[in-house]
């Protein structure tokens, strides 16, 4: 099922949570709302969900106007950060939860439920455990629990806000996998919140960029990474630095010293700007003649395969600091002076 | 020396520490095991046969009828009350809930007498109301109606005092789980919200109850103390030590005391039970 987000505006005391956002889901797709607290993707996933109303704007489930639908009416699986599941039924009265509350004409029997609740489990792999109470169970175990009580109801969407957060790197890592072949297996819509940008980039067919209410940006993995089309994703999305630099005569300058480097495709062509690169999009410059960033090393340090140094470019007075991986046998000791030119780079106005 | 290294760094010489306890269990034993224990004593004082006898005396019998009635209507009220005012609040946002909050603990901080006093003045014969009410044949005051009222009165805290915390530190995502598995609002809360919370409601009953069938002051001045009418167990005491029949006074007191004792055990009972809970909904 296709989910359309239309110029939605949510307040909360009148402070917008959420301003003229947009957006396509397309059915089939798994989708991550990712950004930093506070930036409005829970609020997001809330109101496609029906859990909150919009102020303003529309949300469609197909072509249908759901904006007014209830939120039983919206027939939604929402899996909550904290799983809220009830912690007074078994696993298995928890999952069945929402086929028993259904009117008497459209219950199922009570072998067809617990067929289904049988399925469920099986499902997410907890066979065995339907007898349990909630508290009797792992994290990562109340988590898949969760899930099952959501897909009981067989919803066209699935909505998960920070299914991860809770849970300890390995199983986060094992059930993100998980959850991945879950759908592929499944195909249901999906839209999860994170703030884990590793999780997003690893998991979601599409990222959604969130900061301040507003989308900053929607693209795959490689698109949010390797083409940020904002200051704020690029520098939100995987290590980088970034220098104030001015623009001019087909040449990118930074402290009115030229760094040989020109503005590309999507650059800004003249003016103040910021220059944003990744530290190992970089290349150490020999020739000291030759134009290039030039910074005296404060600090490196060995990670894994390569090195990292800290290095202050600039003015001594006011050093911008900056994160470069140079190569291991490079002459990076404290102190010691390196020239350096990026090679993929991004300028925004500044 | 060595015994000296391994002691606790917070906990006292043996010494302070037999002084301290010897201390509140003297001061227990004084002062509330004494009395107990006296109630009982003066109750039996002249015997099994007196004691019996001077619980079936007919007034008696209709103290006893009249405080579990005025239970009966002031509890289930104050149980729908205490669940609607803990719900709104802990619940939803909106304008004068923090003076609605204020509010529900009046009771609490009021001297019972006045608010016996209050329904004096709304329902009396010099009152706005009272020649109302007396020319259409309602008796409020000196009668059954006014006892109830200023029992409800008095109790309305207990089951909401209970229940706002709990609900608070619940939040609200069990509930809007349910809702969005297609659950009604009544279905949320008749299988998630009351199950959450029954532990604690039941030990707000068990309070609200308590104080409801030993409430003296505002029952005091509302009730007229009718003998076998609007005497509650409470004024009937009052009245038959004021008579110097001792051993009726204390038969009906120890029965008060009973209850306070069972109230007391199944209030642990529950702390036990419901801590436990409490526990559990932490860790989930």
């Amino acid at each position: 099922m296709d989910v359309s987000v239309k110029n939605i505006r949510k307040e909360f005391d009148r402070y917008p949570a959420l301003n003229d956002v947009s957006l396509d889901i397309r059915s089939g797709e798994l989708i991550a709302l990712l950004g930093p607290s506070g930036s409005g993707k829970t609020t997001l996933l809330r109101l496609i969900a029906g859990l909150e109303t919009p102020t303003l704007g529309k949300i469609y489930f197909g072509a249908e106007d759901a904006s007014h639908r209830t939120v039983q009416e919206r027939h939604v699986g929402f899996v909550f950060q904290h799983y809220a599941l009830f912690r007074h039924m078994t696993v298995a009265d928890n999952i069945a939860f929402g086929l028993t509350v259904r009117p008497r004409g459209e219950r199922p029997p009570k072998a067809e439920i617990q067929r289904r609740v049988g399925e469920l489990l099986e499902m997410v792999q907890l066979s065995g455990l339907e007898k349990r109470y909630p508290n009797q169970l792992s994290g990562g175990q109340r988590q898949r629990v969760a899930l099952a009580r959501a897909m009981a109801i067989e919803p066209k969407v699935l909505l998960l806000d920070e299914p991860f957060g809770a849970l300890d790197a390995k199983v986060r890592k094992e059930l993100r996998r998980w959850l991945r072949e879950f759908h592929d297996r499944t195909g249901h819509t999906t839209v999860f919140v994170t703030h884990d940008q590793e999780e997003a980039l690893e998991l979601a067919d599409r990222v959604v960029v969130m900061s301040q209410g507003a989308i900053e940006q929607v693209g795959s993995s490689d698109d949010v990474y390797d083409r940020p089309n904002s200051p704020f994703v690029f520098s939100f999305i995987g290590d980088s630095a970034s220098l104030p630099v001015t623009i001019a005569d087909n040449g990118v300058y930074f402290e009115n010293e030229a760094i040989g480097i020109a503005p590309r495709n999507g650059d800004i062509t003249s003016g103040n700007g910021t220059l944003f690169f990744r530290p190992q999009d970089v290349v150490l410059v020999s020739d000291p003649a030759a134009p290039a960033l030039e910074g005296r090393v404060s600090t490196s340090r060995r990670l894994a395969g390569t090195r990292i140094a800290d290095i202050d470019v600039g003015k001594p007075g006011e050093p911008h600091h900056v994160e470069i991986e140079v190569p291991l046998d490079a002459q990076a000791a404290t102190g010691t002076t390196l020239r350096f030119r990026p090679t993929r780079w991004k300028t925004f106005a500044a | 020396m060595a015994r000296k290294t391994l002691r606790s760094p917070t906990t006292e010489a043996p010494l302070a520490r037999y002084a301290l306890m010897a201390a509140a269990f003297l001061f227990l034993a004084l002062f509330l095991i004494l009395p107990l224990v006296a109630v009982f004593i003066e109750a039996f004082r002249k015997g099994p046969g007196e004691f019996f006898a001077s619980l079936g005396d007919p007034d008696t019998l209709a103290a006893i009828r009249l405080t579990l009635l005025v239970a009966v209507i002031a509890v289930p009220l104050n149980l729908v009350f205490g669940v609607a005012a803990a719900w709104a609040i802990a619940k939803f946002e909106f304008k004068g809930k923090a003076f609605l909050t204020t509010l529900i603990d009046l009771p609490f901080s009021v001297s019972p007498v006045i608010s016996g006093l209050v329904y004096v003045l709304l329902f009396g014969a010099g009152s706005v109301l009272g020649p109302w009410l007396k020319s259409h044949g309602i008796e409020i005051l000196f009668a059954v109606p006014g006892i109830v009222l200023a029992t409800v009165f008095v109790t309305f805290p207990f089951v909401a005092r209970e229940l706002i915390p709990l609900m608070q530190e619940q939040g609200t995502g069990d509930e809007e789980a349910a809702l969005s598995l297609g659950a009604s609002g009544w279905q949320t809360f008749w299988y998630v919200t009351l199950p959450n919370i029954k532990w604690g409601l039941l030990y707000g009953v068990l309070l609200c109850n308590a104080r409801a069938m030993g409430e003296f002051g505002a029952v005091s001045v509302v009730s007229g103390h009718i003998r076998g009418l609007t005497n509650t167990m409470p004024l009937h005491v009052e009245i038959l030590y004021n008579e110097y029949n001792f051993v009726a006074a204390f038969a009906v007191a120890s029965l008060l005391a009973a209850l306070a004792l069972v109230t007391l055990v199944v209030k642990t009972a529950l702390e036990l039970h419901y801590g436990a809970e409490i526990a559990a909904g932490r860790k989930h």
